[in-house]
């Protein structure tokens, strides 16, 4: 195998010479920094995804356990729709099929229909993790919720979902870190983000192992640092006397 | 804008579509095999208690399961070729790489379920004079194969869905094969919306499958 050449991502994209400092001066843009904005689209499309997902998934997730015949069979319905459609193929519904149907979403950007392709992906597994939280809790809450007079929503609001998110929130860390991962198939459709770049730049500088170790190496940190954040919060919010606290 | 299926005729679709979704069964196929056997033997691994074999194992199977798949895909594809000195055909590195990728997966369901076989059962075998082979080909991996048996299923059908990430490397498996059906007639919107709905009737069938044996085995035990 040939030896290492780091030098690469200091290249220009274009010249495909070395910029001295690594960074591009005017406009030109190096490797790196065609990496560092494709590492900025990979994490956008996660935390905008993970938004509508956590949205969509904890609303659907709420109406499967409602009292309601039709909101349980909506909830069950949209669950095993985005669940067992693989992720590509939702990416390509919201991109080549919806627009189609819908011409009003002709103008929009790729980017948000991405997101919202990854978003309702993940809600379906979210609406299981929520659905299973405030499943777990004992009968006896919502009896005594609305034994003491609160409607259903506020009994949802105040007695069970405050207790159900908590439990949740260590499912919810991995399905977070997963939605980093599966922002990857974004690049199906031509989103800038990383594994496009590495796709890309494999071919144009033929240092394919340099640039994977280094893409790697990004979804890597961005797994830890979602982790982080997620222990953080889960400290945080720790009721004292109850599940999981110290 | 109406929707015109008339295209997709039986010649349409064994033409493009059949082929594709062979490779995505033969894929799928050969991946939960190869990927079972190996992630079991990953599993007994992390769970010998030697750190010569656990630490590598684990090591591997934390590797594989915090890289993106398509990552993973794209990994194989170029590496492969520079370790064996020739080119390899994209199906068949999808092959390998599934089946890697897989192990890892699989190793943790197994990891569950030999960790769910309680332990009297292993001093049991001892006792009656078992080597550690025979306690865990006779008593203990064939009851944790059984309690995992719905959730091994409920991976495979994730598999089955990420074989469309083959996409990345060119492959033609079932998605490509409406890709380019869809392409041929212009007609991508119909192709894309049946390939979603075969997908769908696979994979959700396959999970009331899946259901049903939860249910049996849960009364069994």
């Amino acid at each position: 195998m040939a030896s290492w050449d780091w030098q690469v991502f200091c290249k220009d994209t274009v010249s495909g010479e070395v910029a001295t400092g690594c960074f591009g001066k005017g406009g030109d843009v190096t490797y790196l920094q065609w990496m560092l904005s494709a590492w900025g689209w990979t994490l956008s499309v996660a935390v905008f995804a993970l938004v509508v997902a956590l949205t969509a998934g904890s609303l659907v997730g709420i109406l499967r356990t409602t009292p309601n015949r039709w909101f349980v069979l909506f909830g069950n319905a949209w669950t095993e729709l985005f669940r067992n459609i693989p992720l590509l193929v939702q990416i390509f519904l919201w991109y080549h099929v919806i627009p189609a149907l819908v011409p009003p979403l002709k103008d929009f950007p790729s980017f948000v229909l991405v997101v919202f392709a990854l978003g309702f992906f993940t809600s379906a597994r979210i609406s299981e993790q929520v659905r299973a939280g405030i499943q777990s809790l004992p009968r006896g809450q919502r009896y005594a919720g609305l034994a003491v007079g609160f409607t259903l929503p506020q009994t949802y609001r105040y007695v069970l979902l405050p207790m159900a998110f908590r439990i949740v929130i260590p499912p919810l860390t991995s399905e977070s870190m997963n939605i980093i991962k599966n922002s990857s198939v974004a690049f199906a459709v031509s989103i800038a983000e990383l594994t496009m770049f590495a796709m890309q730049a494999q071919e144009e500088t033929s240092r394919g192992i340099e640039i994977y170790l280094a893409v790697t190496g990004l979804y890597f940190v961005s797994a830890f640092l979602v982790n982080r954040v997620a222990l953080f919060i889960e400290n945080r919010v720790r009721v004292p006397g109850m599940v999981g606290s110290k | 804008m109406n929707l015109d299926f008339s295209f997709l005729t039986w010649d349409v679709v064994s033409g493009f579509v059949l082929k594709g979704l062979l490779f995505s069964i033969q894929l799928t196929l050969i991946a939960m095999v190869g990927g079972i056997v190996l992630g079991t033997l990953l599993a007994l691994m992390r769970l010998s208690g030697k750190p010569w074999l656990a630490v590598p194992a684990a090591a591997y199977v934390n590797t594989m399961r915090s890289i993106p798949l398509v990552m993973v895909i794209l990994w194989f594809f170029l590496l492969i070729p520079l370790l064996i000195g020739r080119p390899m055909g994209a199906e068949l590195s999808a092959i390998v790489t599934f089946t890697l990728f897989e192990a890892a997966y699989y190793s943790e369901i197994m990891r569950a379920g030999i960790q769910s076989v309680p332990k009297g059962q292993v001093h049991a075998g001892y006792a009656v004079g078992m080597t550690y082979g025979q306690t865990m080909q006779l008593i203990v991996l064939p009851q944790a194969f059984r309690n995992m048996l719905p959730v091994l299923l409920t991976q495979t059908i994730i598999l089955f869905q990420d074989t469309s990430l083959v996409y990345a490397i060119g492959a033609y498996d079932l998605l490509k094969g409406f890709e380019v059906a869809g392409k041929n007639f212009n007609r991508p919107v119909e192709t894309y919306l049946v390939a979603a709905a075969l997908y769908f009737a696979i994979c959700f069938s396959l999970s009331m499958v899946v259901k049903r044996l939860q249910a049996r085995i849960a009364i069994v035990r």
